[in-house]
């Protein structure tokens, strides 16, 4: 199902805060219509991956490439080109509080293409609503929303620009088990149905094993091991296998 | 923490904040200009913070001629009731507890609103959805808060001065228009000025300082906790700062 064209390209990735190495020499290539799961301890650095992905932060050394363009000096405005097709889900999913869930959505569209019209605003917010299956809350703010719908909605607002390439911040994480698997589901659906790549951070091995078509596993800053789920499942090294003894405990 | 830690951290908050400032004001020369945000943030913080600004003047008015006036009456000055008690009010009354009713609500505001965008990743949500979160957030909300504590100002010194009509009438001896007649003669264009121009920088000080506290807040609800109240502490301290400055500048400038 993975072609053989990289979709996103990262090559020699360093990033320390102060004393703390948190990414040394991490490499990795996403391809096009992959699900690839980076698994790694709490504050192992998966975050501050994909926030340098995004340009969020700055890498210290290394290149990323996303769409065969280097990200790295890019100015805001081809930043913002690049930013429109890569959607981004948060940890703690970022909805704005001050605005309903209408707004919460719109808002990508209108700050990314300006020209689009309101009846094309309207379906666009209409469909991707009907993706995550909460067409009716969309005149409610997102306090008044469960944490899964709420979840929900911030995946629906990475959707509406109908991105090349999602990456999900530990979406599982705070959820029950049962909300998790739905979300995970969804994942799996919206996948299908857009034939985007994914890059999704987690520590969750439901969500591993669902999710993922390879898995990466993130420790000391680097790309410690790479391959399937069956794979590593039976990997020896002990650094690996926490990860898959940890499951079976649960 | 040692003397010279505090001493430190101290620094370095404030160079932080200077370069806060300074990246205010390069951004908002700089497009795109968010406009309507800006009208958003003008009515959230002047229009709806009218009603408590213009009571607390009122109350200062009444309160302030009600406490002068059997001193004046001493004196037996008491027919020079208005002229001090608008003096009073419009050089230094009006405008400080104006700007210090301003810091305790908008200033708080922002530092809350702010810090929990920023814990809740909200801020960096907006910077990958095609806009400048600096300009979306700090500018606009600075711009109105600069825009609008000076007419917040004016207002409140108008309030408080009918409050302080009603003071000086609680015997019923003036009238409206008398009271009015005596407290413009007072005031020179000397007295008005400055005390206009300053609360431009009240304005400045609130808005940049909450927005300087809700930015860099730190993870935890405890974090946006303490944006909120630093923020108040600080531009509560830093108007005193300004009024002192205020009066020096306007002093050398011979305006007094
Ligand atoms: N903005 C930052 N400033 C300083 N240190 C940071 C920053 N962001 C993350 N870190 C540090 O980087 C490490 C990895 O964090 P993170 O990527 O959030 O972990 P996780 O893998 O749980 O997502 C942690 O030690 C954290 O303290
Ligand atoms: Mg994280």
């Amino acid at each position: 199902m993975a072609s053989s064209e990289p979709v996103m390209k990262i090559s020699h990735l360093y990033k320390s805060f102060g004393n703390n190495h948190v990414l040394n020499d991490f490499n990795f290539e996403l391809y096009k219509g992959e699900n690839v799961v980076v698994l790694g301890k709490s504050g192992s650095g998966k975050s501050v991956l994909i926030k340098c992905i995004i340009g969020l932060l700055k890498p210290d050394q290394g290149t990323i490439e996303v769409f065969d363009q280097c990200i790295n000096d890019m100015d805001d405005a081809d930043l913002d080109k690049v930013r429109a097709r890569v959607g981004f889900l948060f940890q703690s999913n970022a909805l704005y509080d001050s605005m309903t869930v209408r707004e919460n959505l719109e808002f990508p569209l209108r700050r990314h293409w300006m020209e689009v019209s309101q009846e094309e605003v309207n379906q666009m917010v209409t469909e991707a609503l009907e993706d995550v299956g909460l067409a009716h809350t969309i005149d409610m703010m997102p306090v008044e929303l469960s944490g899964g719908m709420r979840k929900r909605i911030a995946l629906a607002r990475t959707l509406i620009l109908k991105p090349d390439i999602i990456l999900y911040d530990e979406p599982t994480t705070g959820l029950d088990s049962i909300t998790g698997s739905e979300i995970i589901s969804l994942m799996i659906e919206i996948k299908k149905k857009y034939n985007t790549s994914s890059l999704i951070i987690s520590h969750d091995m439901n969500c591993v094993r669902r999710a993922s078509d390879r898995v990466v596993v993130l420790y000391d800053g680097t790309c410690y091991a790479t391959g399937t789920y069956t794979s590593l499942q039976n990997h020896t090294d002990p650094k690996v296998k926490q990860f898959f003894e940890q499951d079976f405990k649960q | 923490m040692s003397n010279e830690t505090r001493l430190q951290a101290f620094l370095s908050e404030a160079g932080e904040l200077s370069r806060f400032a300074a990246r205010f004001v390069s951004q908002c020369l700089r497009p795109r200009y968010e406009v309507a945000e800006f009208i958003r943030q003008c009515y959230i913080i002047g229009y709806q913070s009218l009603p408590l600004v213009g009571l607390t003047g009122f109350i200062m008015g009444l309160v302030l001629t009600l406490q002068l006036r059997p001193s004046m009456v001493d004196y037996g000055v008491e027919s020079q009731l208005p002229a001090i008690v608008g003096i009073a009010i419009v050089r230094e009354i009006g405008p400080v507890i104006t700007a210090l009713i301003f810091a305790g609500k908008i200033g708080s505001s922002i530092g809350a609103e702010l810090g929990s965008m920023k814990v809740t990743e909200q801020i960096d949500a907006m910077e990958v959805s095609g806009t400048n979160p600096f300009k979306y957030l700090v500018v606009t909300r600075v711009m109105a808060a600069i825009c609008m504590l000076p007419i917040l100002s004016v207002l409140s010194d108008a309030i408080s001065l009918y409050g302080a009509y009603l003071g000086v009438n609680v015997r019923g001896a003036t009238s409206f228009h008398l009271f009015w007649v005596e407290v413009v003669d007072s005031l020179a264009f000397n007295d008005v000025l400055p005390a206009f121009i300053k609360t431009f920088f009240f304005g400045f000080a609130v808005g940049i300082i909450g927005c300087f506290k809700g930015y860099n807040s730190k993870k935890g609800t405890e974090g946006v906790g303490h944006s909120a109240n630093s923020a108040v502490v600080l531009s509560s301290v830093v108007i005193f700062i300004l009024d002192l400055l205020a009066v020096q500048i306007t002093d050398l400038l011979g305006f007094n």
